[in-house]
């Protein structure tokens, strides 16, 4: 096993693209589910309304990439009040249940061929980050160093991503020690306390989920335009489950939570997949107990073992104060 | 402590029936769905892959040639094999087209058409394309799809089929009813909406699956056992690792978190033991239906449904007049209060996880008999358990029941009206529908909900 070039995918993968995505994401959740107490397990949905609103924009429209971000955008902002006004009045389970239902409403009607002149049906959308790469300000070439080698197009995309992170971080970071913030941490500790102080409870969710709607569309966009394309089984419940893991590994209602999740969790996934592949290759493991196909299965395995041991033993991540998330239903 | 030997368990439990599985020969060139890989594909060359079905069947067709072309140019030619797929690797990005030679069509399927042949796709640079061709009657070679001018939204949906989909409808939410009891129960009461309940359905069609196929046994045999083990796995969670959180006063978010993360475990699990291919059961498979009036049923749905039915009937009598099952509902009802009352909580709890566990298995079995069965079988159905659970009335187990059974009915019928593939989204949108107008369901009480 080459151990300089296991690190080197690993330390890479601290900018990847899935890192970025997963840590926009989760910056979502963190919102809803962090500052808010809001469960939603349908964050994939808002994450396809970002890459669905571009995608459809761009190439069913042929209209221009910013008209389609804007459309992105506020796809996301029209599924969060859909989905809150009949959800947000409910209790934590019911609104976990009807979330992760609308994300899975939403991927069967985009990957149906009923309607795949404009989406695609299950082959997705293609072909949607021409003008994306053509407005790419650097020229051919590969720019980085080590680990971190790009080329034009890699530094392009991940730029995009990691300027959109801090923006979500900064919006993140000022909304949440305002009064408005405060307001949402008191709705998470306890309802009826904010409510008798004359706020409007369900306003305030609302305007979370719509934020954190927004911050997950994001995610969207930069993942599909970093592929090119959009498949919908790419925007299935295991996107918004990992989203959960990194937020939760990294430690909820902290603002740096997501972003040292998402890294984490990529990198150990990369680094247990290259391990795993190596021994595997090099006959440390039999084939016969995990083969090269299996290794790619480890992952979801790890990542189930990961949250059920997190929930178990440290609820609050890494960064997080366990008095201030005690995660309770009723 | 006692969780970690209760996972080292449950892998070492699982890892028994890994050599076996391993040796099974692997068919399916489906890749692993949705593993959002961080690994790039090779940069060498890009992918078409290209898949005919019969549309009404669902069957893949194999020994249909496929030509490729680019730029005029014919750039491959080959025959779908047995899972009906052809793939082609091709130098490079641009638009390919791509052409059915519909005369090597098998003779049974000769008169069938696709809606667009040949077809025209773009391949992106690093994403493997592939192509679906649908092969369905009324479509001439080459020729559009058949439109019928004038005909009204009504005007063609299939009444004569009704009920026959009533049937198929009415054997799903039976099968489906089997797993709901046990989520409502457990959710009624410990509390816990448990999102690895799809899993413990799973369990029951891939252990039988295991037993009967690999190791050789008769369903018959095979089937009862499973059940068995399925009843001890219930016994062995509650035991090990949902007691020991409860008793670690976690709280019912973070629970249901891990239950989350619990389903992943398994079922990736089941993945890696299993494979992602669809298995079948060896024994009453494919066997010819009998006609019943308008309707066909193979004998095996029939047994299905019958014992289905009787397990449903016996379950709700124990419920209702057992001991063990007042103590249920008392529990359920209130915890505490039932505690007061001398009731034993920990040990209603164990029977409820029991019990619940080996009727979800009871009811994989079920559905292995009378579809398909792969890792994704039990996740694949436990949107729909919730959809039964919440129509019926979240905690109350007749809910579950009834709740079941509409939504297998409306499931199958409503694929009189909607495409196929869209059918659970009906299921999905009612849940969503109940949770707006009554979130209680139809035989809850409101004050569940808060």
């Amino acid at each position: 096993m080459d151990f300089g070039s296991i690190l080197d995918t690993a330390l890479g993968n601290i900018f990847g693209i899935d890192t970025i995505v997963f840590c926009l994401a989760a910056i979502g959740l963190n919102m809803h589910f962090g500052y808010t107490g809001l469960l939603n397990f349908g964050q994939a949905a808002f994450v396809a309304m970002g890459a669905y609103g571009v995608g459809i924009t761009v190439t069913y429209l042929d209209a221009p990439l910013l008209l389609g971000v804007v459309v992105a955008l506020t796809a996301a902002t029209v599924l969060a009040l859909l989905l809150g006004i009949p959800t947000l009045r409910l209790r934590a389970d019911y609104l976990a249940i009807a979330t992760i239902a609308t994300a899975e409403i939403f991927r069967f009607v985009v990957r149906s061929s009923t309607f795949d002149d404009v989406t695609g049906g299950s082959n997705g959308i293609n072909g949607m980050a021409r003008e994306f790469y053509a407005i790419n300000p650097f020229g051919d070439g590969t720019y980085g160093f080590g680990p971190w080698t790009y080329s034009e197009r890699g530094l392009w995309i991940r730029l995009v991503g990691v300027a959109l992170i801090a923006l979500s971080l900064l919006v993140t970071w000022l909304l949440v020690r305002s009064p408005w913030g405060r307001v949402l941490k008191g709705i998470r500790e306890d309802e009826d306390a904010v409510r008798s102080l004359g706020k409007n409870i369900f306003a305030y969710k609302m305007q979370a989920l719509v934020l954190g709607g927004v911050i997950g569309a994001l995610a969207g966009i930069v993942l599909s335009l970093s592929r090119g394309s959009v498949q919908p089984d790419n925007y299935a419940t295991q996107l918004t489950f990992l989203a959960y893991t990194a937020l939760l590994l990294g430690g909820a209602a902290r603002v740096w939570g997501p972003v040292l999740g998402a890294v984490i969790l990529w990198v150990t996934l990369s680094l247990t997949d290259t391990v795993l592949r190596g021994a595997v290759g090099a006959g440390y493991i039999p084939t016969w107990l995990m083969d090269g196909v299996q290794v790619g299965q480890m992952r979801f395995i790890l990542v189930g073992l990961a949250l059920m041991l997190l929930m178990t033993y440290r609820p609050q991540g890494i960064l997080g104060d366990r008095r201030e998330l005690v995660l309770d239903a009723r | 402590m006692r969780h970690i030997f209760a996972l080292v368990g449950l892998i070492l439990a699982l890892t028994i029936a890994g050599p076996a599985a391993a040796v099974q020969p692997v068919t399916s060139s489906a890749p692993p769905p949705d593993v959002l890989a961080a690994s790039a594909p090779p940069e060498d060359g890009e992918t078409i892959n290209v898949r005919v079905r019969d549309d009404e069947t669902r069957e893949n067709v194999a020994g249909v040639d496929v030509t490729v072309s680019f730029e005029g140019e014919v750039v491959g030619e080959e025959t779908t094999d047995a899972d009906g797929v052809a793939s082609f690797s091709v130098p490079q990005t641009g638009e390919y087209e791509i052409e059915l030679d519909l005369e090597t069509l098998p003779d049974e399927l000769a008169d069938l058409g696709v809606a667009e042949n040949p077809f025209t796709t773009t391949v992106e640079p690093g994403t493997p394309r592939t192509v679906a061709f649908r092969l369905q009657a009324g479509l001439g070679d080459g020729g559009p799809a058949i439109d019928v001018p004038g005909a009204g939204f009504f005007a063609d949906i299939p009444w004569r089929l009704a009920p026959q989909y009533a049937v198929s409808g009415l054997r799903f939410g039976l099968i489906l009813a089997l797993a709901a009891i046990g989520l409502s129960l457990v959710f009624g009461t410990t509390g816990l909406t448990n999102f690895a309940h799809g899993e413990l359905v799973t369990f029951g069609a891939l252990v039988a699956y295991g037993l009967h196929v690999i190791a050789g046994l008769p369903l018959l045999v095979a089937a009862p056992l499973t059940i068995l083990l399925a009843g001890a796995f219930g016994w062995f969670q509650e035991t090990f690792i949902w007691r020991s959180l409860r008793k670690k006063q976690v709280g019912l978010i973070a629970m249901m978190i891990f239950s989350i993360g619990f389903s992943f475990f398994l079922r990736y699990g089941f993945l890696y033991l299993f494979s992602g291919q669809t298995f079948f059961y060896r024994d009453f498979s494919g066997q010819a239906g009998i006609p019943i009036g308008s309707v066909t049923i193979p004998p095996s749905h029939i047994f299905s449904m019958v014992l289905s039915v009787v397990v449903l009937l016996a379950f709700a009598f124990s419920l209702l007049y057992t001991k063990t099952g007042k103590a249920t509902r008392a529990v359920s009802d209130n915890p505490a209060l039932a505690a007061a009352s001398g009731i034993d909580v920990d040990g209603v709890i164990r029977v409820v996880w029991i019990v619940g566990t080996a009727l979800a298995a009871l009811s994989g079995v079920l559905f292995g008999l009378t579809q398909g069965m792969n890792y994704l079988l039990g996740f694949q159905v436990l949107l729909l358990i919730f959809a039964a659970v919440v129509l019926g009335g979240l905690g109350t187990a007749f809910g579950a029941m009834l709740g079941a059974v509409l939504v297998g009915l409306l499931i199958e019928l409503s694929t009189l009206i909607i495409p196929a593939e869209l059918k659970n989204v009906g299921a999905l949108a009612v849940l969503i529908i109940i949770l707006l107008v009554r979130p209680q369901g139809l035989l809850g009480r409101s004050q569940r909900v808060g």
